[in-house]
């Protein structure tokens, strides 16, 4: 019951309270070690040498690198970007920490000090308290270990010892890049290959850190795995790296958060995330991504060019990404499913807010390969002020793929008169057995609405953020509870200023 | 408690109220009754302050404060209750989540301290049950797929969890069989029979009134209250109709 959820969980609900205040237009004052500004071959060869790579990762890098400048920046979705001076940015900037750290106490209290103040951590603020006093006492029921990652390096990872009795490696990509190299390298880049697009392949030659999780064979993972993405620096472009592979019967859940200081220049993120399901594997992805819009006017904010891409190879592999976007002044990000295992399963749960100037363009592709698989996707677009936000999705069924199944629900919500909301659906299906279902909505809050929610003591915002909340609910009942909570109030304070 | 002065009201540039005066003491149940077209629901929006509809002259005080000067979610808090003819269907929103941001809204207003959880289920179980209404319609969203019988009855539940001074009650006896009809009277006299509250019962007919005994009826036509008198009045009205009354 979601209807209880605040009912339940007291400790979310007032962390989530604290999110409320969204005042995150702070930056702390930790010491970083930048890369010099730019991109070139030394550029990535800092990086590689920084983080003490093998040299077949900075091979990697540079065959990357060499491919990015022979390619050109798409401009085919729905948004109005800027050309980007990539050689006016950094791209490598780690906090000062110690060099190496086995506990959340020898983190930096200045970055503790951070996730406080972003009241993010909601079980993490209970775990931050509790690290010390070990890991059979006195610890919330809900377990969640944390990857944080501070700006482009991971600082901390707890529970780590309780994953690895499991069997479980939840590790920072640098570290299971020294650690599991066979691991790593049978799979990086294999899901999204390195040419896959302008900003995967950029990725691909100056990411920074991210997270690796392997479940092996059967292991469900005792606790939900989460890591929280910060920018910090000025002028850093964020390039996260993430690789999680379900070995057979295995199952994950993970959550992936963000938000961002106030910034006036427009930082670029382009972060991979690559997924692996085995046989009978289920993986579910949480995101809920509140990174800084820009002002009022549409100066600053982040650009968001995410590639993230599962592979469902087993029979019967499962994963189920759900999203909700909103932040970023531009959102350009597609969370798909290749359905090659017979009887897998894709599914896509997304709402997508956009307020003031923000521009979205985001939806997923389901492609087909194998026989029987079935996806879901539900796209909520809630659009405000200025903004556009568009759905754009690809449901493609291969000639060889029997008794596919998809259906789509893409459902758009306008507030205000001067924000856009579109739907671009791709069907192609190669096999007359497919059953493919598109249902598609656009609506207006009515004012019947407005009206009846305030005669009861809502004031119009409180008013507008229930009705969206409303709107948006069959995808946020997907999300995990703690970040049920915490998207609830973030839809509320996205569309602040919406009304009235 | 409700004093209405010399209230003239428009709906676009239409004026629909014409000079409308009207008392309200606590401890009393007024009725106010009237032909198609005669200001009945404006009345009750304007009271409740919805967009669109514009006073251009006159006052209304609510135990003593300008109540025209307040926002619709003011007013609530101040303790003005509108029941709905046309109750709005909020999907994916549950009525139980819906009334406990509502109530504690309200309680935030005026400086109470919210609900929790379980202060509130308490609450709701206990108007729900009275009104013979299913917890599990309370988790339902708000009024969708509710008969209309059902979204009246959610009318009154709401108004027993909140609890207001003043209920406004705008046609809430349409769409109701003679069963519902009798357990939102019953619902109305309990939760609002009090020295300290008061009713304005917005209707066509005089049938609800068999359950809810008006201490005064009164007539409005042409936007202004043209008689007023006890409860007999409503007789009178069902007998010889507005017509009659009007010639």
């Amino acid at each position: 019951m979601t209807d209880d959820i605040e009912i339940k969980d007291k400790a979310a609900w007032d962390a989530a309270e604290k999110v409320a205040d969204y005042e995150h237009g702070w930056s702390s004052d930790i010491e970083t070690d930048f890369a010099p500004k730019g991109l070139n071959e030394d550029t990535v060869r800092f990086i590689s040498a920084k983080k003490n790579e093998p040299e077949w990762m900075l091979e990697w890098r540079l065959k990357a690198f060499a491919m990015w400048k022979t390619m050109e920046a798409p401009d085919w979705a729905k948004l109005n970007v800027p050309p980007i001076d990539y050689q006016d940015a950094y791209y490598y900037a780690a906090p000062k920490a110690k060099p190496k750290l086995n506990s959340l106490e020898e983190v930096d209290p200045e970055i503790l000090r951070v996730y406080e103040k972003l009241g993010i951590p909601i079980a993490e603020q209970k775990l931050l308290a509790g690290v010390e006093g070990g890991e059979d006492g006195g610890l919330p029921q809900r377990r969640v270990a944390v990857d944080a990652v501070f700006d482009s390096v991971s600082v901390a990872t707890t529970f780590r010892a309780e994953l690895e009795r499991a069997g479980v490696i939840f590790r920072s990509i640098s570290e299971a890049i020294k650690e599991y190299p066979d691991l790593v390298r049978k799979y990086l880049g294999k899901i999204v290959p390195m040419h896959d697009n302008y900003f995967a392949t950029l990725n691909c030659a100056v990411f920074s850190d991210g997270t690796f999780v392997y479940i092996p064979e059967g292991v469900r993972c005792p606790m939900e795995l989460s890591t929280y993405f910060r920018i910090n620096a000025e002028n850093t472009g964020q390039f996260e790296r993430t690789l999680i592979v379900a070995d057979k019967g295995s199952y994950v859940s993970y959550l992936e958060g963000c938000t961002a200081p106030m910034r006036d220049e427009n930082q670029l993120h382009a972060a991979v995330v690559e997924l692996v399901a085995l046989d009978d594997a289920e993986i579910k992805y949480s995101t809920v991504q509140n990174w800084y819009p820009g002002d009022a006017e549409g100066k600053g904010g982040i650009y968001n060019f995410v590639t993230k891409r599962a592979l469902c190879q087993g029979r019967n592999s499962k994963v189920s990404w759900t999203q909700v976007e909103t932040g970023s002044a531009v959102t350009w990000k597609y969370p798909s499913c290749v359905l090659n295992g017979e009887n897998s399963v894709g599914e896509f749960y997304s709402v997508a807010v956009t307020n003031n100037h923000q521009q979205a363009d985001t939806g997923t592709k389901m492609i087909h390969n194998g026989k029987g698989s079935r996806s879901t996707i539900v796209s909520k677009g809630i659009s405000a002020g200025h903004s556009n936000n568009t759905y754009r999705g690809l449901v493609r069924v291969a000639p060889n793929a029997e008794g596919v199944r998809n259906f789509t629900q893409c459902d758009s919500l306008l507030l205000g008169s001067l924000s856009g909301a579109h739907t671009v659906p791709y069907i192609e299906v190669r096999n007359p057995s497919a059953q493919i279902e598109h249902e598609a909505t656009t609506s207006k809050i009515s004012d019947d609405q407005m009206f009846y929610a305030m005669a009861r003591g809502l004031n119009a915002e409180e008013a507008v953020a229930l009705i969206v909340n409303g709107f948006a609910k069959e995808v946020l009942q997907q999300l995990p509870m703690e970040f049920a909570v915490e998207a609830q109030k973030l839809l509320g304070i996205s569309l602040e200023g919406s009304v009235g | 408690m409700l004093q209405i002065n010399n209230l003239h009201a428009n709906v676009g540039d239409k004026p629909i109220l014409k000079g409308l005066t009207l008392s309200l003491n606590a401890g009393e149940i007024h009725a106010v009754m009237g032909p198609n077209g005669a200001g009945k629901s404006t009345l009750g929006y304007v009271l409740s302050g919805r967009p669109g509809y514009e006073v251009t002259e006159g006052s209304v005080t609510f135990n003593g404060q300008d109540l025209l000067a307040l926002e619709p979610h003011e007013r609530a808090a101040a303790g003005l209750f509108l029941g709905f003819q046309y109750p709005v269907e909020i999907p994916g929103v549950s009525n139980v989540q819906f009334l406990r941001e509502a109530l504690n809204a309200q309680r935030k207003y005026r400086g109470e301290a919210p609900l929790t959880g379980g202060e509130f289920l308490k609450v709701a179980r206990e108007q729900a049950g009275a009104l013979g209404m299913d917890m599990e319609m309370l988790k339902r969203p708000v009024n969708v797929g509710f008969s209309g019988g059902e979204k009246k009855r959610n009318e009154m539940v709401q108004m027993g969890i909140i609890d207001p001074a003043l209920a406004i009650l705008d046609e809430t006896d349409s769409g109701l069989d003679i069963d519902a009809l009798r357990t939102v009277g019953d619902g109305i006299n309990r939760i609002m029979r009090k020295p300290d509250k008061a009713v304005l019962l917005i209707t066509h007919y005089q049938r609800l009134l068999d359950y809810v005994k008006p201490d005064f009826v009164h007539v409005l036509d042409g936007g202004r209250i043209t008689r007023t008198g006890g409860a007999e009045l409503a007789l009178e009205l069902e007998r010889d109709g507005y017509k009659e009354l009007a010639a």
